[in-house]
Order: C-alpha cells, then structure tokens, then sequence
C-alpha cells in the first residue's frame, strides 16, 4: 500500500479514536494517537494476517500482542479498518455487552485478540510464549509486540528481555511507544528510562531506533529493518520516539491527555484536523 | 470386622511430586503438544527426566517466575500444552495478576503445577509454606484446582489434566507419604469425588495428604464405636457437591480437612454447598489463620492442629453437635 493510502488511513483512525473516547467519555486518547502510524503501517503493510479470517492459534500468520492494553482504541480501530469486525461496532467501546472492552479481553471472542492486556508488563512474556510455539511448530513467521515506554518500569519486562536474549528467540519484534510521557508526569520526572537503546543492546538485543515515530515512511523503514534483522539468534526491539496525542494539536505532547476524554468543542476541532478519508462508523 | 486400615495397604512411602515427575515424563512420550518450564527447580519438581528424554520441549527458564506465567500463556496461542512447575508459593502468590490476567482471564490452556505446598513443605519454614494457594486459585474464574492425595493420584491428575481444555492448579506437595490410592479401585475422574470409607455417623471430607489422616482417624473413631465415612476430594474446584450432599444428608454432619488456612480452602468451599442445600454442623481441621514455621512435617501437623488426634477430636466434636444444635 502507498504511504498517502496510509496517511488516508491513519486520518481515519484518528478520527475513530477521539469518537470513540468522546462517545463514551473515557478511554485512553493521547497514546492511542501516538500509536496510530505505527498499528496502521504495521496492519495494513508489514504484517502477514488474513484479516477478516481470525484463528486463535495463529498458526502461518504473523502475531501482534499490544502488552499496553489501555491503548485499545487504536487497536480496535486498527482491527476494525482491517476487516475483522464491523467498523460499526467501534460505537460499543467500553460501554455494557461490548466485545469492546475499557482493555482488550479474549472473554468476549473479538476476533484479532489473543490475550488480555491491560494490567502492564506482561504482553513480552506472552510474545516470546507465542514465538518459542512456532519455533517448535516449524513456523516460520514472526510475532510483534507493543510496549509503552512507562511500562518498561515493570519488573517483567526485564525478566523477558533477559529471556529472550539469553534462548535466542529471534523471530521476535517487540515494539517501544517511546513517548516520555506517563499517566503521573513525565517519564523522566517518574522514573528515568535512561539511555534505552543502550539497556536492549547491553541485554544482547538487536536495537532498532526509529526517530520520527509518528511517520509513515520512517516506521515502514524501520520495520523493514527490523524484519532483515530477525532469524538472526538475537530478538530484536524497535524503539519509536512518539508524540503522545499526535495530530490534535490541544492532547500533543502532554501527559494530561493520558486517559480522559475530549468534550463536544474538542471534538470537533480534533475532527477538523483530521478530515474523513474513510466513511466514519 | 476388618480394620479400615486393613482396607488400604500400603508398602511404600513416596513423595506426591514424583508422582508428577514420573506422569510429565509418560506425557513427553504421548502427547507432543506437551512442553514443560520450570524456574529453576527443575530437581525439586522432578522434571530432569523429562528434560533429559525431551530436551527440545523442556524450557529452563530461570528465576523469573512472573516470566514463565507469560511464557507458558503465550505458547497456548501456538496449540502447545504448556506445564509450568515451581513451588507452590511461587506458582500463586508471587505471580497472582499473570495467571489472573494472562491466564486465567484469556483462558489459556496452562497446567500451573505447584509443589512443596502446605506446612509438609518443613524446615523451610513459613516463607516457602505457602496456606493461602487454593484460595487464590479458588477464587479465579476458568481456573480448576486440584490436589492430589498421593503418589498414585498425583500421577493420575497429571495425565488427566493434560486431556483436559483449560487452566489447571495442580498442587502437591514435598514429604514421602504413604502411596494408598490405588487407581484400579479409586480412579481419578476430574471433579468425581472419591468415597473411600462408607460411614453413617460423621463425613469427614480430605484433601491432599490429609486423605490419609482422616483414614487413621477413622479408623480410631471406629474403635470407638463412631463410623466415619471418608470422602476424598481431589479437585476442589469444581467441587463434587453431589457426592458431598449425599454423605452429609446421610451422616449429618462433617469434618473438613486441608493443610491450607482455615479461609479460602475446601472447608468454606464444602460450607458454602451445606449452607445452600442442607446445613449441618462443621468442623475445620486446618491452620488457624496463621503463618506456618520450621520444623519436621510431622511436628508441624501436630503443632498447627492437622494430626490425627485433632481430626479425631474434631469428628466427636462434629457428632456431638448433631444433637446438642
């Protein structure tokens, strides 16, 4: 697909995501943004899925696990634009009898789901679970995940890093939301990250670090990068430096727009900015 | 008359975790779905032979026990069936919100198997003797839990879980215990309560090691003229309230017995079905809402109230109530 198609796309989501949150008003808006041109490059580019078919065990398919469940808007919009459910079912988001959960669930059977994610630091273990079960089915495609950078706080994360790196689960992407921002503050005031490119390599990962997180083209290059680096006896991991709330200008760059919905103003100057390239749901 | 002890000879002592070692290694050869993990207690567990004869479906995963919850809920995507083994106390309390979210949650087909269990683990002492573990995994939805009485069973779960679709507790413990369950006569069926002792006076309902202190006390409280009936009950989750209503209703009252604390375990479990259906007096044989301590298995039975004598105590006391309520 052409990157002013993806463009187009990541319009749509955006879009998809400050309806969504303002529907029900609550919901994670500011990193939902921030992913947007990373789920969309990689669902509608990069990943080997047969969207609208969804099987479980994933077998002859590359794997997506988003560990940072709280952005579940981009996910589902993601999902949704990628044909695994109806886009009208976006209108359900967090509110009763919803596949649609505040976090993604496999409870209700939304197709594109395999786990639940919500509660940090866990989706790396799951990824690398999911990738050592396809070394030993014979499976040659690979599994991704998406980490927020506040979540590498989490102690699991380390456990899996040193894992991965130490067995060479090598058909392994894992992805960094490098946005330096958490629900309380920055990530800096916190808990200092510190020289994160620095932690993976010393860890023995293969470190790949995109810049320019919220374009298009930098993180299809990245991605590409990173797949030429798999199958290699190291896992690899791409850091995106992100603008949390990116394309509305009012929720860019700021930590206040982690988790709380805009009103019916902010709605619809962040729809101005972001014109419908895909019919709204 | 025969004695009841008479009825369940045993020539051996064997620890319940062998019994687990030994199935997992019978599953390496029948199943190739089955994969197992350990953090760093591949000996305790007795799972060497199983990573000796399948090396390449063994994962030593190091101390990193919130890691291998992950692990083994993410290889179920890919169809395998994963069998994580620690210590019971790092299998549950340690790793609560993996097996909760990752697990249990997303109904993930792991075979979480726990040993060292309960005060029997010993001199360790309370950081290692975990109480509180069939609470935890009770409380969980999607989650079975079972706890096997001996080495004959404790290999016969273990084969059975495998064929079973879902997350499992399987907790077992670390002493030689006497090996009585013998498979012809009381077979393992997932959620079937086995009666080993017909009796018409008091139920006394065990799990675990304590299946075979209640056999002792029965046998005593026979000599004194009260018939126990013995049910032993392996998985506590989903319980067999059938088969706990029908002893009840015929005896009219009952012992519980657990080496767990006195809230959370089978004793509020078989409360909640009497309360519902046909309440009758109860008495828990179980620690006292406290931490356990070092010392042999057999001391701290005696010490924390889950010897013999207490369970025989307990069931006079249970027999006693039936008229005085």
């Amino acid at each position: 697909m052409e990157i002013n198609q993806l463009q187009d796309i990541c319009n749509q989501v955006r879009r998809d995501i400050v309806r969504m949150v303002h529907g029900v008003q609550s919901g994670h808006p500011g990193g939902s943004l921030g992913c947007t041109e990373f789920l969309v490059s990689l669902y509608f580019n990069r990943l080997r899925h047969r969207a609208p078919i969804f099987s479980m065990d994933g077998l002859g398919e590359d794997l997506f696990f988003l560990s940072n469940g709280h952005i579940s808007p981009v996910f589902y919009s993601v999902l949704a634009r990628s044909g695994y459910f109806e886009e009208a079912e976006l209108a359900s988001f967090r509110k009763i009898n919803s596949r649609l959960q505040g976090h993604p669930t496999t409870a209700e059977h939304l197709p594109g789901v395999r786990i639940a994610s919500g509660s940090l630091g866990q989706g790396l273990s799951v990824g690398i679970g999911a990738a050592l079960a396809k070394k030993q089915n014979g499976d040659p495609y690979l599994v991704y995940t998406l980490h927020g950078d506040g979540e590498l706080q989490e102690g699991q994360i380390w456990e899996a890093v040193m894992y991965a790196a130490a067995n060479q689960v090598d058909n392994l992407i894992a992805t960094v939301d490098w946005n330096g921002q958490q629900i309380d503050g920055s990530t800096k005031e916190v808990c200092d990250l510190g020289n994160l490119p620095a932690k993976f390599q010393a860890f023995g990962w293969e470190v790949v670090h995109v810049e320019q997180g919220n374009s298009v083209e930098a993180i299809l290059n990245g991605l590409e990068d990173c797949v030429s680096k798999t199958g290699q006896g190291k896992p690899v991991v791409l850091l995106m430096n992100t603008i949390m709330g990116h394309g509305v200008d009012f929720m860019m760059g700021s930590h206040a727009w982690h988790g709380i919905a805009p009103n019916d103003e902010q709605l619809a100057s962040a729809l101005a900015q972001n014109p419908e390239t895909l019919e709204d749901y | 008359m025969s004695s009841i002890l008479n009825q369940f000879p045993f020539t051996e002592k064997k620890d319940t975790r062998s019994g687990f070692g030994a199935a997992l290694t019978k599953l390496g050869e029948t199943n190739p779905k089955v994969v197992a993990l350990t953090a760093d207690l591949a000996g305790s567990l007795k799972m060497n032979e199983f990573a000796k004869q399948f090396p390449d479906r063994f994962y030593q995963i190091g101390i990193a026990e919130a890691n291998m919850m992950g692990i083994a809920a993410g290889m179920t995507i890919g169809g395998l069936i994963p069998f994580t083994g620690t210590f019971a106390n790092f299998s549950t309390g340690r790793v609560y919100d993996q097996i909760r979210q990752s697990i249990a949650y997303s109904q993930k087909n792991v075979k979480i198997c726990a040993s060292h269990a309960g005060l029997t683990l010993g001199e360790d002492g309370a950081t290692h003797q975990i109480l509180e573990d069939i609470g935890m995994m009770r409380m969980l939805p999607n989650m079975t839990v079972i706890c096997p009485a001996d080495y004959n069973e404790t290999y016969a779960a273990t084969l059975a879980i495998a064929e079973h679709d879902g997350p499992v507790y399987l907790r077992f413990g670390r002493p030689s215990w006497p090996v009585f369950m013998d498979q012809t006569r009381f077979p393992f069926v997932l959620g079937k309560a086995n009666v080993l002792v017909e009796g018409s006076d008091v139920t006394m309902i065990a799990t675990g090691h304590m299946v075979w202190k209640a056999i002792e006390a029965a046998e005593i409280l026979r000599e004194r003229g009260v018939h126990a009936e013995v049910i032993n009950i392996h998985t506590i989750k989903p319980l067999d309230e059938e088969a706990v209503l029908a002893s009840v209703q015929k005896t009219g009252c009952v012992v519980t017995a657990e080496e767990h604390n006195m809230f959370g375990g089978l004793g509020e479990a078989v409360a909640r079905v009497l309360s519902l259906n046909y309440p009758a007096p109860q008495e828990f044989i179980a620690v006292n809402d406290t931490f356990g301590e070092s010392g042999t298995p057999t001391e701290l039975l005696t010490k924390y109230g889950l010897d013999t004598p207490q369970m025989v105590a307990a069931a006079e006391t249970a027999v006693r109530r039936k008229t005085t309520k």
